[in-house]
């Protein structure tokens, strides 16, 4: 029997882009995980698998997704900063082992102790206050897969208005996605350009000098368009702000000489 | 319209589609009004959302059961004096009706909105005929006069704007007076309800879709906002209903529940103006009416989606919520899809009627974003299905070879972690030097997809994993 007042084990999945690009958003996913009273570990990981999905190749896909229920089997939760991750491994694993003896209970077992951060920090862990200060104004972009599949909406606003100094500006159709759509934004660049061009529009139209959200691969795509705009808007991830780790430069900004 | 797809060439289609201004203006109304307007319908109902799971379960309940009450309909039909016809493909479709129309020595027909008429080419197919085809939607009328398809399903002619319009009634109605004033939406509406009566009157023929097909009674249902289908079924000799077999529901109680979410969702009316029953011909006892009553059934490889994965797609109602709601359709509009489906039910829907290596692009053109499911009435897997059609081009290798290439190549390093640490350190170290004066990428190569429009962020330098690792985070 595991003791009954050791904090829960999170299995931090940082996701392949923050792995890659953007480390600072999983040492913030990490902090906040832990002010919400678990003990953080970040197994060997690589993606979950959704480009695989998406592209109609199961085959690679159940493969990785078997690959992570095994790296984090023994963790109580799995958590991810981006509603996009955790929505593949909390709906869509069990979806790929359906019918299979082997893994199904396993991967449904496994895809119910997956969480999109926020959201299991507020929903899971009772958080109701960031403790961090941000005198800025902000404004919020609901990213798809963490609105849709996982009900992502009230929690980072919660946890926003407790921050701070910091005033919310709601985003004018915060709701409409971003025109990232992972492989989407490359194999129909054209179209997922317009899209992007529009949600920036809007984003500039707010007024607010800095665009937070919760999954790196639309921050990426909406801070590259307006980097290309030659916009001056700060775009980070929202767990920065929620952890108070905002010393790296925003995304798509350059680096101060000497730091 | 030509039925003939141009679905491969979505990516040209796209590509005027953005460049055109005028376009681009129109499709303004699609992602505003539609919108607004569901969703204040939707709010101003608290059973909305129980409605949708009735109007779900009432569906799967009769695709389950679809052969029986397939043959309920039909012998409820022919009860009230009409006659059901199976057509298999559109090319049956087309000649069933056309020799309903030559049976009834018909020089004109006219026809209610109907996208299924769309599917099947009737309108060609009457005309080749010998006979006369007039549609009496406005947005149709106006659409045929062009030569065009709809660009949408409830709005067909939602591409075009006024003025585009008065051009058109100007060269088309040339017995007018050519000074007269069409400003106004108004004389635009004046002018076709003016022509289209006299069609009306001068049809010998009248074709309408159907919203519902009702098993326990032989009755067919539409729902209009102009009355053009009650002038159109009423007032010829013969009413010719063209209906694909999905659109039955079992009772009329079934069909005013699924009715109370399609205007709803569709337009964000409480429910479309005229909803219009029949069944059977003109009664001895009535006063008007046709005399002759068929109905034309078709399959055009519906029954062939029963039992599969894509099954769910039978459920749809045709309100168009989905591409109203749906961001590469409100990029590019309906025409750049290719075929008479647009939006997110057309990118399911398509592949399964033209083929999936013509309708390919059309699943793949998503974001998944998931609006579409999250609107529809009658809750169909969109985005699920669209991915199963990735799946089977997957399968078939009809993905592209850049596609397949670039995923085999990422889920190597994927399926091996340790050797995707060491590439990704190698790389990303590398990256984040080249990139941390700028911050970003202006061009890099193979990235031309995404760095043709936008930046791409730089790295910030060593990853995560061996970020945690050095400063003695736990692995396990």
């Amino acid at each position: 029997m595991p003791d009954s007042s050791a904090k829960p084990r999170v299995g931090l999945f940082a996701t392949c882009l923050v792995d890659l690009f953007r480390p600072s958003v999983g040492f913030a996913a990490a902090r906040l995980i832990e002010r919400g009273g678990c003990e953080v570990i970040v197994p060997a990981q690589t993606c979950c698998g959704q480009p695989a999905f998406n592209s109609g190749d199961r085959k690679n896909a159940r493969e990785i997704a078997a690959q992570n229920i095994e790296a984090f089997a023994g963790c109580d939760y799995i958590v991810a900063p981006s509603g996009s991750c955790a929505g593949m491994m909390a709906k869509h694993y069990p979806e790929l082992f359906e019918g299979d003896p082997n893994m199904a209970a396993r991967a449904n077992a496994f895809a119910a102790k997956c969480h999109e951060l926020l959201s299991f920090l507020v929903d899971e862990r009772g958080v109701t206050k960031a403790e961090a200060d941000y005198p800025r104004e902000v404004t919020y972009h609901d990213s798809c897969a963490g609105l849709r599949e996982l009900n992502v909406q009230s929690q980072p606003r919660k946890l926003l208005a407790s921050v701070g100094g910091l005033t919310l500006t709601e985003l004018k159709n915060s709701d409409v996605c971003c025109g990232f759509g992972g492989t989407f934004a490359v194999k129909y660049g054209e179209i997922s350009d317009a899209i992007v061009t529009e949600k920036c529009a809007h984003i500039t139209a707010g007024g607010a000098g800095v665009l937070l959200a919760g999954d790196l691969g639309c921050l990426m795509n909406m801070a590259g368009k307006l980097s290309r705009q030659g916009s001056k808007i700060e775009v980070r991830h929202i767990a920065e702000v929620l952890a108070g780790m905002t010393d790296e430069p925003p995304i798509s900004a350059p680096r101060e000489p000497g730091k | 319209m030509s039925a003939l797809p141009t679905s491969e060439n979505f990516k040209a289609n796209a590509h005027a589609a953005l460049g055109d201004a005028q376009l681009q203006k129109a499709l303004g109304h699609v992602r505003v009004n539609f919108i607004e307007r569901r969703a204040s319908a939707a709010a101003g109902l608290p059973e909305f959302e129980a409605l949708r799971d009735s109007a779900r379960d009432i569906k799967n309940h009769t695709l389950a059961h679809l052969d029986l009450y397939l043959e309920a309909y039909e012998k409820n039909v022919t009860a009230s004096g009409g006659r059901v016809h199976f057509a298999r493909d559109a090319k049956e479709a087309c000649a069933l009706i056309v020799d309903i129309c030559k049976a009834e020595g018909a020089r004109n027909v006219t026809k209610g909105k109907s996208m299924v008429s769309e599917e099947i080419g009737l309108n060609a197919a009457i005309e080749a005929a010998g006979m006369a085809a007039v549609e009496t939607d406005l947005g149709e009328y106006i659409i045929q006069l062009r030569g065009e398809a709809p660009s949408h399903i409830i709005a067909p002619a939602v591409h075009l704007n006024k003025e585009q319009v008065e051009a058109d009634f100007r060269r088309v109605h040339t017995a007018l007076p050519e000074g007269r004033n069409l400003d106004a939406p108004e004389s635009l509406l004046a002018e076709a309800r003016g022509i289209l009566r006299e069609k009306f009157l001068d049809a010998d023929v009248g074709v309408t879709g159907a919203n519902f097909l009702v098993a326990e009674t032989g009755t067919s249902i539409i729902v209009t906002n102009e009355g053009n289908g009650d002038l159109t079924q009423t007032l010829p000799r013969a009413h010719i209903v063209i209906a694909s077999i999905e659109k039955i529901v079992p009772t009329l109680e079934d069909a005013s529940q699924i009715l109370r979410v399609l205007a709803r969702s569709a337009t964000g009316q409480d429910m479309s103006v005229y909803t219009t029953l029949s069944t059977g011909p003109r009664r001895a006892s009535d006063p008007d009416g046709p005399r002759a009553y068929h109905v034309v059934l078709l399959d055009n490889g519906r029954s062939a989606m029963l039992g599969t994965e894509f099954e769910d797609m039978l459920r749809c109602i045709r309100c168009g919520a989905c591409m109203n709601h749906c961001p590469v359709y409100h990029a590019v509009g309906g025409h750049a899809y290719g075929w008479v489906y647009p939006g997110p039910m057309g990118a399911v829907l398509t592949p399964s009627l033209i083929g999936v290596d013509k309708g390919g692009h059309l699943p793949n053109a998503s974001t998944f974003c998931g609006r579409c499911e999250s609107v529809c009435p009658v809750r169909i897997p969109l985005p699920k299905m669209m991915r199963h059609w990735r799946e089977r081009e997957f399968e078939r290798h009809l993905s592209p070879a850049s596609v397949r290439y670039g995923i085999g190549v990422w889920a190597f390093f994927a399926k091996r972690p340790a050797l995707y640490r060491l590439a990704a350190g190698i790389a990303m170290g590398a990256l984040g030097l080249l990139g941390s004066a700028r911050g970003r990428f202006r061009k890099l190569p193979l990235a031309g997809g995404w760095t043709d429009h936008r930046d791409m962020p730089a790295p910030q330098g060593r990853t995560f994993q061996s970020q945690w690792k050095a400063k003695g985070g736990r692995t396990r």
